[in-house]
């Protein structure tokens, strides 16, 4: 099997794929009636940039831990929820008036760390207790269902279950010839992308960052080796409880509107993304991130949102049969990722 | 008996029925996330054969267990290549992918639903959960059950003993595929309407749920856990919202204190069997 080119020098690997792209959307823009093509392109590199974030918290979790963790959907919900909660009334037992919508995100991104860690608490730290059998690793994907109940109704009872508007007031759009680029969801991207990058660098040159890759590998010669397990498996927590919030924020400035169920869509795609690049691969969900991004946007254009299901769904249970590595990864669970 | 009532025993009927052709798979150590897709498939067969073709209920249900069985075999065979997470989002990414071609095919229903003239009483739906329960038992019970038992604990070292592990899990995939057909054709006819929104991840999540809260060790597991998860929302109706908070809260409490299930071999042993309770394997 061919490694891909990715693993050994990323940086410059994607760098250049970046620079090809963005020549593509030009020569598309400037092509009679590619125009609007090349905006559905621009807009679905957008999207995709929010799945990156998501993608790569499911993918961290799942490269380190094997565990697959429902509740990553809920807490990019809970950080536009709280967010909105926030702007729209202040902090809870009137210490404060609503909030400018800054820090209120923050104070969602805040939120969704919390609950993370909460999520770890009680799911990860049980794990020891192991009855040995096939199903025993569906104990902590069991327990992040619970979870997802408790902080969606928590939601839905303290928020309520309508979609709410949450106005972010700066926007700016980029007139390049005929393409629109919004500035806040171009930075959106960049940060998304910034983020993942420094993800990317924490795993490969820290301590933290080979302390988790050694758990990643093995669990137990890690601990042998003197790596602190019961130190290290909150950072991922942390790490992913981070990026769902960071995705989140970005969401709300982007398209101005939470609901208690935003977090479904969001994070199938994000799934979807994930295991086309490969699980546990960081690089894999970046690339199958805005992949997915620019497949949704482009399939809604051109065939409507049913049908678009129907071909990413395909497209995905073919991949986990034919190549569970991913479309680009050598990699696979437990060995050489991250 | 209220309507209230009917209504519930009705739900709890076709649960155990779903909750066993999840835990047939699961019995063999594979986690099945696509339930509702086979469900769907099961409703929607019933469906289009009762008003295309005008076929009664005593033929439209076996014609449903039959094909959701034929599309479990046919899927299996790629599916159970794939093992563990990857099998749990195979299985999730083909329940997408069925319920996303009933959405989009007008025949099936597309979005507007179908309606479902035929009526199925409750008494029915009771005698096809107690023969469901029964059949799961006995399978239990043979050569096959004691093959998938084994398959659950340790794949490799039944191998080696010569389970044909293969030919196991694809047959406790197609039954468990057929089981879940047969709850979906009675669904179909017992409310008389079916849509594809119905059989939505939330659904293949709580049966899921129903099995591994239940115990996935011995049959007694998924008729436990299908009660409890049927009834405990019910017995909790007074607290509104706030009842899917606790039963999350004891989903979590049940993995921490309790990982195996409900129901676990050796408590079955220490109940029901003279002999010496096994020393809990752990």
């Amino acid at each position: 099997m061919s490694a891909s080119v990715s693993s050994r020098h990323p940086l410059l690997t994607s760098i250049g794929v970046a620079l090809a792209g963005i020549a593509a959307v030009a020569l598309l823009a400037v092509l009679p009636g590619g125009s609007t093509l090349a905006q559905q392109v621009v807009s679905g590199l957008m999207l995709g940039g929010i799945y990156v974030a998501v993608a790569v918290a499911f993918t961290l979790t799942i490269g380190v831990l094997n565990f697959l963790n429902f509740t990553i959907p809920t807490l990019f919900m809970l950080t536009g929820m709280v967010a909105w909660g926030l702007s729209r009334w202040g902090l809870p037992f009137g210490l404060s008036p609503g909030l400018h919508w800054a820090p209120a995100l923050l104070g969602g991104v805040a939120v969704a760390i919390l609950a993370s860690l909460i999520v770890e608490r009680f799911t990860f730290r049980y794990l020891k207790t192991r009855h040995g059998d096939a199903t025993e690793h569906a104990i902590p994907l069991v327990s992040s269902l619970g979870f997802l109940l408790i902080f969606e109704h928590l939601v839905l009872i303290f928020l309520g279950s309508e979609a709410q508007s949450f106005p972010v007031r700066f926007r700016l759009d980029l007139h390049l010839g005929p393409l629109v680029v919004g500035l806040p969801q171009l930075a959106s991207l960049l940060l998304s992308l910034g983020v993942v990058f420094w993800l990317s660098w924490l795993l490969q040159s820290t301590r933290t960052g080979r302390a988790l890759r050694s758990i990643a590998e093995s669990p137990d010669t890690a601990t042998l080796l003197g790596v602190e397990v019961a130190r290290i498996v909150p950072i991922v927590f942390l790490l992913s409880g981070l990026l769902c919030g960071v995705a989140g924020a970005l969401f709300v400035v982007n398209y101005s509107d939470v609901s208690p169920f935003m977090g479904e869509h969001v994070g199938t795609k994000a799934i979807a993304g994930m295991v086309l690049g490969g699980l546990g691969s960081i690089w894999g969900a970046i690339a199958g991130g805005l992949l997915v991004g620019l497949l949704e946007t482009l399939g809604i254009h051109f065939f409507g949102g049913d049908a678009a299901q129907v071909a990413v769904w395909g497209v995905l249970l073919a991949v986990l049969i034919l190549r569970p590595q991913g479309l680009f990864g050598a990699s696979r669970i437990g060995k050489g990722k991250l | 008996m209220s309507g209230y009532w009917a209504g519930i025993l009705a739900i709890l009927a076709i649960n155990i029925i779903f909750a066993y052709g999840i835990f047939i798979t699961a019995a063999a150590g594979q986690l099945n996330l696509g339930g509702a897709g086979f469900m769907a498939i099961g409703a929607h067969a019933a469906a289009v054969l009762g008003e295309q073709l005008g076929w009664t209920p005593a033929q439209t249900v076996p014609a449903a267990v039959a094909i959701t069985a034929c599309v479990g075999i046919a899927i299996a065979f790629p599916v159970l290549r794939t093992r563990g997470v990857y099998m749990v989002l195979a299985t999730f990414a083909f329940a997408q992918v069925v319920t996303g071609v009933i959405l989009t095919q007008p025949a099936l229903g597309g979005a507007m639903g179908l309606v479902v003239t035929e009526y199925v009483d409750l008494p029915v739906l009771l005698l096809a959960a107690a023969g469901t329960t029964l059949l799961a038992f006995w399978l239990m019970a043979t050569r096959f059950g004691l093959a998938l038992r084994a398959l659950h604990d340790d794949e490799l070292v039944s191998t080696l003993m010569g389970v044909p592990a293969r030919a196991m899990q694809v047959g406790a995939f197609a039954i468990g595929a057929g089981l879940t057909g047969l709850a979906g054709g009675l669904y179909a006819h017992h409310f008389s309407f079916v849509e594809a929104q119905y059989f939505n991840p939330l659904l293949s999540i709580y049966v899921l749920l129903f099995v591994l809260i239940g115990g996935t060790q011995t049959a007694w597991g998924p008729l436990v856990g299908a009660t409890f998860f049927t009834l405990v929302p019910e017995l909790l109706r007074v607290g509104g919202s706030w009842r899917y908070v606790v039963f999350g809260a004891i989903i979590v409490a049940m993995m921490m204190f309790r990982p195996e299930g409900i129901v676990t071999r050796s408590l079955v042993d220490r109940l029901f069997s003279r002999r010496r309770p096994a020393p809990d394997a752990g």
